[in-house]
């Protein structure tokens, strides 16, 4: 079991309040994400439901016991951290098996869990090494194998793979997607890449400034984003914003994704000036200069040739489009 | 940077390290080879290395022989031992703490801490020899060592709450979520990884423990617990001075520190915090 529930949960450090009212509840087995720009308070919240962090005012339930005040080892908790957080001076083993040794574990039923977990994690060759002699990747899955060992109700991931290459991060991804189809247990994620989130998550957790701007499926989030901070921040290119009055719509701005314009040389409903273009192979993205819009991107699928500062028009199709008032709040259509 | 250039510059910084080795080792070699010569050659050409003639131990039998050399080498030992663990000990938790756990006032206290660094102890020494009287603690090694404990306290604290706060806060956590008490964190975690600071502190604060006469001669002149330095002030008088015993206490006294610094200065190389995080 592991539902986590948090009400009202409140932070604030002096006068400035890093989290606000926030609510929540994570079912068993979930992989949950907490998504936002840098400052938003999504570590802070994560360290508020592992403990290390108190909480100002509200509530954090974890299997509908109030956890509030009980200390970190004890909420049956297993964290992954950004920075891998290895205990120099032991050996890989006695890095993964200190928690049980600690709680006061036999030592053969450590040993045992131990051998289970490097097994899963390829790490069977290294139990003796020091995390100095380990590379990234193999460092990040120590840091994964001494939270698996533990058993825990909830699965903690502090942006566990920013500090890995490219090629790796996308492994190490699909390695923990695998390990939560694999043990089943709850995890709680928190990574400012939305590519991460859309990826991994059942749900997705949007914060902004502390506060949280939206919760859903990936899919629910992209289809259907309650305001223009969530529709700009999922989504990869970003979406475009483009001004309302001048396309005679109501509203403020319409926000159109990058694969719902169609772009042509002759005619359209905005003229613009391609101003760069991105050849990816598997497609490509075309960047229109286009007042009083901005900056326009299109994607395109597959190769497309186009030379910058040529004359463009762009459509976009309307029935895919979002709309949203002066307060950033999406219209009903 | 040209081959040249960078050889000339490399050679010019040799130079300056090598004339500045030469100027610190200077005074300590003079004491060393004029400890083994007869007292009338260290007058008649101080710069002399001891040869057949002149090579003579009387200043190291002298020192041996009269006075508790021993015992006072033994005092130096304890008291300075002990004075740098506590303070070393002391120094560390405070600077933990302050580094570590957010609470009101944490800046000024860390401020009062490293206050002392500015105060010289020397001025409290009637109030400090009174508090020592009061406390029934004059001559005895425990005098010494409260009072070094708490002039080191201030450098140790506000080096080391510097290098504490470079300590990763997700290595602490890690270990408060495997269930580690603060203690343990701090001891286990922690103080190895400002290991290098450590050593650094040790030696700043261990060597004017050492080499002090004040305290010794203020507050334990007794035979039981007087210090080298002090002991060794038996053989300069006001007329006559016993160059060969004074030598040969110093070259004596070098020793221990010497072997101090050798094993914090490989702490002080030393750098395991390679693989913790990053």
């Amino acid at each position: 079991m592991g539902n986590l529930t948090l009400e009202k949960v409140c932070k604030s450090f002096g006068t400035v309040d890093v989290i606000r009212d926030v609510d929540l509840s994570v079912n068993d087995g979930e992989f949950c994400v907490f998504v936002g720009p840098s400052g938003c308070g999504k570590s802070t919240l994560l360290r508020m439901i592992a403990g290390l962090e108190d909480i100002t005012s509200g509530n954090v339930c974890i299997d509908g016991a109030v956890v509030n005040t009980v200390p970190p080892s004890k909420r049956e908790i297993a964290m992954v951290f950004q920075s891998y957080a290895l205990y120099p001076h032991l050996n890989v083993r006695d890095n993964m098996g200190l928690g049980l040794k600690q709680a006061g574990h036999p030592r053969a039923q450590i040993t045992q869990t131990v051998d289970r977990a490097a097994r899963m994690l390829d790490l069977d060759a290294y139990l003796n090494r020091r995390p100095a002699e380990l590379s990234g990747g193999q460092r990040q899955r120590v840091a994964i194998g001494r939270a698996i060992v533990r058993k825990p109700k909830l699965f903690l991931f502090d942006e566990p793979l920013s500090n890995l290459d490219a090629a790796l991060r996308v492994q190490t991804r699909i390695e923990i997607a695998n390990l939560h189809r694999e043990l089943g247990a709850t995890m709680i994620y928190v990574t400012h890449d939305q590519v991460e989130a859309m990826t991994l998550a059942d749900r997705i957790v949007v914060l902004r400034d502390g506060r949280i701007e939206q919760v859903g499926a990936p899919m629910e989030l992209y289809n259907n984003p309650a305001n223009e901070f969530v529709a700009g921040f999922i989504g990869s290119p970003k979406m475009n914003f483009l001004n309302a009055p001048a396309l005679g719509v109501a509203g403020k701005t319409v926000g159109i994704r990058p694969e719902h314009l169609i772009l042509s040389r002759d005619a359209g409903m905005i003229e613009g000036r391609i101003s760069h273009v991105e050849q990816l192979g598997g497609e490509t993205l075309i960047y229109l200069r286009a007042d009083p819009h901005g900056l326009i991107t299109v994607r395109l699928f597959g190769e497309h040739a186009a030379e910058v500062d040529d004359r463009a028009f762009v459509t976009p199709d309307m029935a895919r489009a979002f709309h949203f008032g002066a307060d950033g709040q999406r219209l009903s259509a | 940077m040209s081959a040249r250039a960078s050889m000339f510059r490399s050679s010019a910084a040799h130079a300056i390290l090598i004339a500045y080795t030469v100027l610190a080792l200077y005074p300590v070699v003079l004491i060393v080879i004029n400890s083994m010569k007869s007292r009338r050659a260290i007058f008649n050409d101080p710069l002399a290395l001891p040869t057949r003639e002149t090579f003579d131990l009387v200043g190291f039998h002298t020192v041996l022989e009269q006075g508790n050399f021993l015992l006072y080498f033994q005092n130096s030992m304890i008291v300075t031992v002990a004075s740098l663990f506590f303070a070393l000990l002391f120094g560390a938790m405070a600077a933990f703490a302050l580094a570590e756990y957010r609470f009101r006032g944490n800046l000024l206290m860390g401020l009062y801490l490293a206050l002392g660094i500015m105060i010289p102890i020397r001025l409290g020494t009637v109030a400090i020899l009174e508090l020592m009287v009061a406390a029934n603690l004059v001559n005895t090694h425990w005098a010494l060592i409260l009072v070094y404990t708490a002039n080191g306290l201030p450098l140790a604290v506000f080096i080391l709450s510097e290098f504490m706060r470079q300590v990763s806060d997700d290595l602490k956590n890690a270990a408060r979520i495997d269930g580690l008490s603060e203690y343990r964190i701090f001891f286990t975690i922690a103080l190895p990884l400002v290991r290098p600071a450590m050593a650094t502190v040790a030696v700043f604060t261990m060597i004017p423990i050492w080499n002090d006469l004040w305290f010794p001669l203020i507050l334990a002149p007794g035979e039981a617990t007087k210090t080298l330095t002090l002991g060794s002030q038996i053989f300069l008088g006001q007329y006559v001075t016993n160059w060969n015993a004074v030598l040969a206490a110093l070259t004596l006294a070098i020793l221990p520190v010497v072997v101090l610094y050798l094993i914090f200065s490989r702490q002080l190389i030393r750098g395991i915090t390679k693989g913790a995080v990053k």
